[in-house]
């Protein structure tokens, strides 16, 4: 008994006294949640049914039939069945290459070219077809959890240059680049997401010629991209501020040009202080590609509310939006651990400056 | 007193313009027969495809069912233009369009023809610069409410009070309601529709108002459909329909056309399944025209002669349409302002001769 007493949970729990008020209201309110949740969820829950009706007859179930029958429909949208092996190998070439960055050693460089030209340039033949004798695939029958994934890696992969190049804008000698990098960088943090997402798909189109048309995912994207990168921008400055002034100068003393001296010594030391700022921004933007289907681009948010509208299904809304809460957590999830994979990788290598 | 000579050169030149009116006349009926079909079809040929304008979801007008196919009844109409114009009804890329975006989507051009559940009005009319075509379901906004309230008439909903959504239309309608009827009638706002239909269950309201074609996806909803009602009485009009944009009188017309031969279709009896026997064996006039057996619809809309037949045969006359999509298998709302004139109704094709 005095050993359990002295164990570190049990003083984090019962410790003192009022923190065995809080464990036993924490205890009472799991208590009264807890059963119902797990009843709806999973007791009375319906896995097989042919459409609401059937759901019905358990009525304080979760009718998880719903997600069953349009599982396809929230990963790929509408993407033809036959050409789904196309998204799984672009998904695969991503991870592979993505992994490969991660951990290889001596070859990063090179894992880090192909995961910036090759892997956008085979994902977007892949996805798109149109060549090489892939059928055609219009963006707008892409959709689901496919396309927050390509709306987020886009938006990742475009914003890292925009945001370096920004925050060695900002911190340029040259007032018109330091100027131009705040306006813009202030600008772009300084509007609502979803103002800037209808701006490009409402205003755009007016200020473009009639019968130019820009497809509706590719100005979602470029948005995004632009977004993010000015956070990004903020993000990498926080880093290159981080790099001690040592670093510089005894880069200058070896004979670097200052060009050598920001990319070869500044700008990685400066990208591994940046990287949980980093990862926060990629999971910040994973969340946000939700935010397309307010302006008709069928991500997995839209194509949940979407099918709520299916008279076979309608009034499903909990299990829906708690299917999507669940996917998108587990996203999450995986960016989140992948980020600090990262981080304890880099700081293997003593951090700069300090001795 | 004028010379001879003088009289004869006038009448000389009375026959030379006469002659010049003929001939500019008969060139002028000429160009109405086959005139070209417009930009828009030049366009949508050109592409291989009709850019249609949907909705991103709502029940009986555009859904996807689990493979992720279209239906409803604004889709059918998208796949009945496409049938039209292009010979085949598969060829339509449907655009999702927002309440905000749609009007802009289509000013831009982005999309040949609006096809979304949207009220036709002045404003849509004159200041963004739309044709507003035709009326393919006539809604207007009631009320769902708890049959054991025991009202029939939205007269008598003094004192009630009413879930909605926020929406600047329906809570107007409502107070343009209390104001004209002196019935004072509560309500209570939500963001979505499926919260405000939880909180109407579970009794914080007596009753849900939307469009009358909403009210019956929702009512199908509901833990005990049979304890709700839909009330008859409608207080607002909303005329849904079709809007292009404004500059294509060819195109319009195509449109305008189109639904009139949907309806006309089920006036005369034309259905789906009959269209192709009907043409080869009917002796009524009207058939053989409206199927392109006779005269030359086709020509003057400048389409082929076959347009109307191929969109009959997509998905069935108007009737069948709403039977598909509303009737009694599906969400069961009766027909009443969307049945043909014959029928009670407000739907009355004009003659296609």
């Amino acid at each position: 008994m005095k050993r359990v007493m002295q164990a570190p949970l049990f003083k984090a729990l019962f410790g003192s006294r009022g923190n065995t008020v809080v464990t036993l209201l924490m205890v009472a309110l799991f208590a009264l949640l807890l059963p119902g949740l797990v009843r709806w969820m999973f007791g009375h829950a319906v896995w097989e049914a042919a459409n609401r009706a059937a759901c019905r007859l358990a009525d304080d179930g979760a009718c998880w039939a719903f997600i069953r029958a349009r599982f396809a429909l929230f990963f790929y949208g509408t993407y033809p069945e036959g050409e789904r092996w196309r998204v799984h190998a672009g998904l695969a070439l991503l991870v592979v290459v993505g992994t490969g960055t991660l951990f290889s050693h001596r070859r990063r460089g090179a894992w880090l070219l192909a995961l910036m030209t090759v892997v956008p340039v085979a994902d977007a033949v892949l996805l798109a077809g149109g060549m090489f004798g892939l059928a055609a695939v219009p963006t707008e029958r892409w959709g689901g959890l496919m396309l927050n994934l390509v709306i987020s890696f886009v938006a990742l992969g475009g914003a890292m240059p925009i945001g370096i190049a920004l925050a060695f804008g900002r911190r340029s000698t040259w007032p018109v680049i330091r100027y131009g990098s705040i306006g813009l960088i202030e600008f772009w943090r300084g509007v609502p997401l979803l103002t800037v997402l209808f701006m490009g798909l409402v205003l755009l189109p007016l200020f473009l010629p009639n019968g130019v048309n820009v497809d509706n995912l590719v100005r979602a994207l470029v948005v995004m991209t632009i977004f993010t990168g000015a956070y990004m921008a903020e993000c990498v400055r926080g880093g290159l501020q981080g790099v001690e002034r040592g670093q510089s100068e005894a880069a200058l003393a070896l004979g670097m040009h200052t060009t050598q001296v920001q990319l070869l010594v500044v700008l990685p030391q400066a990208l591994r202080l940046a990287i949980p700022g980093i990862i926060n921004i990629a999971v910040d933007l994973f969340k946000d590609t939700s935010l397309v289907s307010i302006v008709g681009l069928f991500d997995l948010m839209g194509v949940v509310g979407q099918s709520l509208k299916d008279p076979a299904w309608t009034g499903l809304a909990s299990e829906g939006y708690v299917f999507a809460a669940i996917v998108f957590f587990f996203a999450c999830l995986v960016i989140s651990l992948g980020g600090s994979v990262l981080e304890r990788h880099f700081s293997a290598v003593p951090r700069a400056g300090k001795s | 007193m004028t010379s001879l000579p003088a009289r004869a050169l006038r009448a000389g030149r009375l026959v030379l313009a006469a002659g010049a009116a003929v001939f500019l006349a008969t060139t002028v009926a000429q160009a109405q027969v086959s005139a070209p079909p417009g930009p828009t079809v030049e366009a949508i040929k050109k592409r291989g495809a009709l850019n249609c304008g949907i909705d991103t979801g709502v029940p009986g007008f555009a859904f996807q069912d689990n493979k992720g196919v279209w239906h409803g009844i604004d889709i059918d109409y998208c796949r009945a233009i496409a049938a039209a114009v292009l010979g085949d009804p598969e060829k339509v890329k449907y655009t999702g369009t927002t309440a905000a975006a749609r009007f802009t989507v289509l000013q831009a051009g982005e999309i040949d023809v609006l096809i979304r559940d949207s009220t036709l009005t002045f404003t849509r009319s004159t200041v963004l610069g739309l044709d507003e075509v035709a009326v393919n379901f006539y809604a207007g906004q009631g009320f769902l409410v708890r049959k054991s309230v025991g009202v029939t008439k939205a007269a008598e909903l003094q004192g009630a009070t009413i879930c909605t959504v926020t929406g600047a239309t329906l809570e107007l309608n409502i107070a343009d309601f209390a104001r004209s009827t002196g019935a004072k009638i509560g309500t209570l706002l939500f963001d979505k529709p499926e919260e405000a239909i939880a909180a109407m269950e579970a009794g914080r309201c007596d009753g849900y108002t939307d469009d009358t074609g909403s009210l019956a996806g929702m009512r199908s909803t509901l833990k005990q459909p049979d304890e709700w009602f839909v009330m008859p009485e409608t207080i607002s009009k909303e005329p849904l329909g079709l809007h292009i944009r404004s500059g294509d009188a060819r195109w319009q017309k195509i449109i305008f056309w189109l639904d009139n031969a949907l309806k006309s279709a089920e006036e005369f009896g034309i259905t789906k399944a009959n269209a192709d026997q009907l043409k080869a064996s009917t002796k009524d006039p009207f058939i053989l025209r409206l199927l392109g057996a006779e005269g030359d619809t086709g020509k003057a809309l400048g389409l082929d002669e076959a347009w109307a037949l191929r969109a009959i045969k997509v998905a069935g006359n108007y009737g069948e349409m709403y039977e598909t999509h509303f009737g009694t298998k599906a969400l069961n709302l009766p027909r009443g302002q969307n049945n043909l004139y014959t029928k009670g109704g407000l739907h009355y094709p004009l003659p296609i001769r």
